[in-house]
């Protein structure tokens, strides 16, 4: 069997001298290539999760293993897409994605033809020297996801990447960024509030009950890739979408 | 370019009238005898004093533009440079920050004579009389730049696994671009008043001097002369920052907004 892309094993955290217990002995894996999606009730210690498997805070006890390794509390890692855009709206779009490339190490001259090279295969080549701030909210995530996707990390984590966007963008981004990632596989841990998004996207559900957060239940997704973005329409999804839901009541 | 001209024309209007208004009525009021002209020279007389000594002014004004700007670069580079280092030991910015702003409330005027008695009358002591008063609001500036950044934007920076460096080059450093020229502006604001004070604390040469000269000569219209170049001197020294804070910051969607 091959290493996993990620591994958890029994974290638990805390904050404020063990008064305030976050993570309660959580422990999952992600395989290389496997979309899984962490769901869960607000405030069930999400951020603090993702904020472990970046090494920005230490887990009270347990182990955070990438790609076969040891990682608590190191990082640079994994790529990241976070819920705001985040671009540096002193750089071109361009720009942006080179830095974060550079952050991991990728040659000055070799991310910039990346760069552009993905920029043009979206369609958004003709905004390579812009700045950030004449793009729409939905394209900007276009951008922030294509950074994380061209980083070299075999890691990839998407915080609530469409929280911010409104509900008909939201879909036309899912359904955008289920085409690319079927055909350009990476592993993926996704953190969302919505069981739709969820249930489109991942091939295994992670719901966390709140806080401390346990795992409640694993769910395998089983429908066939690639997807249809129709896939509301199949009872299936309809009954997997309850089971979720009666588990977060 | 000619509709913006057209605009900044229509924004300007009102101020530029009343300055023609307190113009002319400063013009009568002297004319009319109202006030002697040994007190208050008109305007029309200091234009005339000036075209009259013209070469004489010119001379002193190359000196104090070129203490001004030298104290000014040299001051704004130490404010970037000390600022950079405290924002990067933080254990130095907790000992030197409450310095930084005593040393601020020293009065300018206080601080001249004491560096005569140690430089003597030379250039040196009239340089670092500038240089003091321009590197403060850079360096106060440079460090609010530094702290000020987007929380968003530096998860970011640290999740994808940026060093401490890296997170001071890309993030902290162009944030603090905006408040850098803030600084800036502030302190060329001030590079030739500094300037002109430490002339007066004793040179041969410059407005400051010139206007001792003028005012120990009884030539009140000489002395009004080099308040005028004084004016135009640092109203340019600003403007001349502010042309290239355009020019570096185009990134900025609409003023005052960082992010859209």
């Amino acid at each position: 069997m091959s290493t996993s892309a990620l591994e958890l094993k029994d974290i638990y955290k805390s904050f404020d001298s063990g008064s305030k217990q976050v993570l309660d002995g959580l422990s999952f894996t992600v395989a290389e290539n496997e979309f899984v999606s962490i769901i869960g009730p607000s405030g069930s210690g999400k951020t603090t999760l993702f904020q472990l498997i970046g090494g920005l805070e230490k887990p009270t006890s347990g182990e955070v293993w990438i790609s076969g390794k040891p990682t608590t509390g190191s990082r640079g890692h994994i790529a990241y897409m976070p819920q705001q855009a985040s671009l540096m709206p002193w750089r071109s779009v361009a720009a942006n994605i080179e830095l974060a490339l550079q952050v991991a190490g990728v040659e000055r001259k070799a991310s910039g033809i990346a760069a552009r090279e993905w920029l043009d295969r979206i369609g958004l080549l003709e905004y390579a020297d812009s700045y950030p701030h004449v793009l729409s909210g939905g394209m900007q995530q276009r951008v922030s996801f294509l950074r994380a996707l061209l980083s070299p990390q075999p890691l990839m984590l998407l915080d609530e990447p469409f929280g911010a966007l409104d509900a008909l963008t939201r879909q036309q981004m899912q359904r955008w960024l289920m085409e690319i990632w079927e055909q350009n596989k990476r592993s993926v841990l996704l953190v969302t509030h919505s069981i739709e998004e969820a249930l489109l996207l991942s091939d295994r559900i992670m719901v966390l009950s709140s806080a401390p957060a346990v795992l409640l239940e694993e769910i395998e997704v089983p429908f066939a890739r690639p997807r249809s973005p129709q896939l509301w329409k199949e009872p299936l999804f309809n009954e997997l979408k309850q089971q979720i839901q009666d588990l977060l009541q | 370019m000619g509709n913006k001209g057209r605009r900044s024309l229509h924004a300007i209007w009102p101020s530029a009238l009343l300055v023609l208004i307190l113009l002319a009525a400063w013009q009568l009021s002297v004319d009319s005898g109202l006030v002697p002209e040994w007190q208050l020279p008109s305007p029309i007389t200091i234009v005339k004093e000036m075209a009259e000594v013209w070469p004489r002014l010119m001379d002193n004004a190359s000196a104090t533009v070129s203490l001004a700007l030298i104290g000014f670069a040299g001051g704004a580079l130490a404010g970037f440079a000390l600022a950079a280092i405290l924002h990067l030991i933080p254990i130095v910015r907790k000992a030197v920050y409450p310095l930084l702003v005593v040393t601020q409330n020293v009065p300018v005027i206080a601080i001249g004579p004491i560096l005569t008695i140690w430089l003597g009358y030379g250039v040196l002591p009239k340089l670092i009389l500038v240089w003091i008063v321009c590197f403060f609001p850079v360096s106060v500036a440079m460090l609010n730049g530094f702290k000020d950044t987007d929380p968003t934007l530096r998860n970011y920076m640290q999740m994808i696994g940026a060093g401490k460096w890296q997170l001071f080059m890309r993030l902290e450093l162009p944030n603090a671009v905006t408040h850098l020229f803030s600084g800036l502006k502030i302190a060329a604001s001030y590079a030739v008043l500094s300037a002109v004070v430490a002339e007066w604390l004793g040179a041969d040469k410059g407005l400051g001097h010139y206007m001792i000269l003028s005012s120990k000569g009884y030539e009140p219209a000489r002395v009004f002369a080099s308040v005028v170049l004084i004016v135009l001197l640092s109203l340019a020294l600003y403007g001349l920052v502010a042309l290239v804070e355009k020019l570096v910051i185009r990134w900025r969607p609409v003023k005052g907004e960082v992010r859209s």
